[in-house]
């Protein structure tokens, strides 16, 4: 059996010590370890971008991040995005717009539109296309999300 | 994934010695984005991780034009791409670390683990090669400096030895007057693995030039340094007959093999057109003006 680690960090703003096995991966700890099921296990290799979470200001794969890399760490998750029950703009404008179908890669598209939003507020769609290049979503088509990425940030 | 122990050591001797404590199936954790799903897919036998990212050492950008730049080996792509000054004197760099994955991706993955993974692919390496990149290893017998067309030596092999890695990779200051581009042909323009890639730095005099340093990839077990490919422009002007003989020297020198990405047939022309846009933009970036070529 691989070692019990304690891990400090931070997650949606509540500071937390985890409890999890020294080769979890984050996205294992969040689902298995907090109950943050929001984050998807798609492709578990770095394909798909269903895992993505924000890490220390950046976009990451959590599928892709060891648990025990995450001490002293500041997390934000799909569960991160909302305000008090009041949904963000991008979570509004992907509702509006009908920016998904099955789901599961929403929470993936929902943290990498905030990702790319918190650096660049208003994107071409040429940048929100390659910005999202890896989140995969087998629905949709991308139109509608790619529209409600642009309503959002129209209303910034 | 199997059971594995985790460190994080905070200077070089501490990770030297756990690599030897570890013995070969002690695996350096940078970025995580190939080797945590490699140790989970169990395509490399791990049982420990260490990770070097709280060595000083191995992590920032450093640049001062009498020293050149030092990029941490660990330093992620998106620090690397989103660096002013590595944009404006080193914008091959910022060519190969924009299109390497995704944006989740690039938050995470690094020049000195793309480098390596010795991948064949590899969409650094021809940028390492052609910007005159010198890897800084260190191990149990001290340091050592490996030019970057030295270091691969296989399909995902290197000529790091037990207890080494890579801390950090340094770059010479560009000559007056020159530029370098990387362009990769994939099928689609993003996240995909480069059925061929080319980079190109060149100086020039006028119209002469007077270096050229040319590398291509995925044509072959390794990325490819061409000195024929630049013996064809250097001392010679600059016209679409020299620029020709330079890129019929890249398609000469691959040999690449047939796959799902693509045919011999398709790689060999590929080789050819890649390295012939790279000098036309490397040119551009020579004389100060934009690159064009996608």
């Amino acid at each position: 059996m691989s070692d019990r680690i304690f891990i400090n960090t931070t997650i949606n703003g509540e500071t937390m010590e985890i409890v999890a096995d020294e080769r979890d991966s984050l996205l294992e700890a969040l689902r298995d370890r907090i109950g943050l099921t929001g984050a998807k296990e798609g492709c578990n290799n770095g394909n798909c971008g269903a895992c993505a979470v924000i890490m220390d200001g950046r976009l990451v794969n959590s599928c892709c991040v060891l648990a025990a890399e995450i001490e002293g760490a500041e997390i934000t998750t799909v569960e991160g995005l909302a305000d008090n029950g009041k949904l963000s703009a991008l979570q509004e404008t992907f509702l509006e717009d009908a920016a998904l179908q099955c789901g599961i890669c929403t929470p993936g598209f929902l943290v990498a539109s905030t990702a790319l939003l918190d650096f660049n507020p208003h994107p071409t769609e040429h940048e929100i296309r390659f910005w999202l290049a890896g989140n995969l979503c087998r629905c949709t088509g991308y139109d509608k999300i790619i529209r409600a990425v642009q309503h959002a940030a129209e209303r910034a | 994934m199997q059971d594995v122990k985790y460190t994080r050591p905070a200077s070089i001797q501490e990770a030297i010695r756990l690599l030897q404590e570890g013995g070969p199936t002690a695996r350096i954790l940078a970025g995580g984005t190939d080797i945590i799903v490699m140790a989970r897919e169990r395509r490399r036998d791990t049982s420990v991780f260490v990770d070097i990212k709280a060595i000083p050492e191995t992590m920032g950008i450093n640049f001062d034009a009498a020293s050149g730049l030092t990029l941490g080996a660990a330093t992620p792509l998106y620090q690397i791409y989103r660096n002013e000054t590595v944009a404006r004197i080193y914008p091959c760099l910022v060519d190969s670390a924009s299109l390497i994955g995704g944006t989740a991706i690039q938050g995470r993955a690094t020049f000195g683990g793309n480098l390596a993974n010795a991948g064949p692919a590899a969409d650094s390496i021809p940028s390492l090669i052609v910007m005159e990149c010198v890897a800084n290893i260190v191990g149990p017998n001290g340091q050592r400096q490996v030019k970057a067309e030295d270091f691969c030596t296989a399909p995902g092999r290197n000529l790091l030895e037990a207890g080494e890695f890579i801390v950090s990779l340094h770059f010479p200051t560009p000559a007056a007057n020159s530029g370098a581009r990387f362009l990769r042909f994939i099928p689609r323009n993003e996240m995909d693995i480069a059925v061929v890639n080319s980079a190109t730095n060149l100086t020039l005099d006028g119209n002469t030039v007077t270096a050229a340093r040319i590398s291509i990839g995925a044509v072959a077990p390794k990325p490819l340094f061409v000195l024929e490919a630049g013996a064809a422009l250097i001392g010679k002007p600059l016209t679409d007959e020299t620029i020709a003989a330079a890129a019929n020297a890249a398609r000469d020198a691959a040999t690449p093999i047939d796959d799902m990405r693509g045919s011999i047939r398709q790689r060999k022309h590929l080789a050819y057109v890649l390295t012939e846009r790279t000098i036309r933009d490397a040119a551009r970036r020579a004389r100060g003006e934009a690159a064009q070529e996608h």
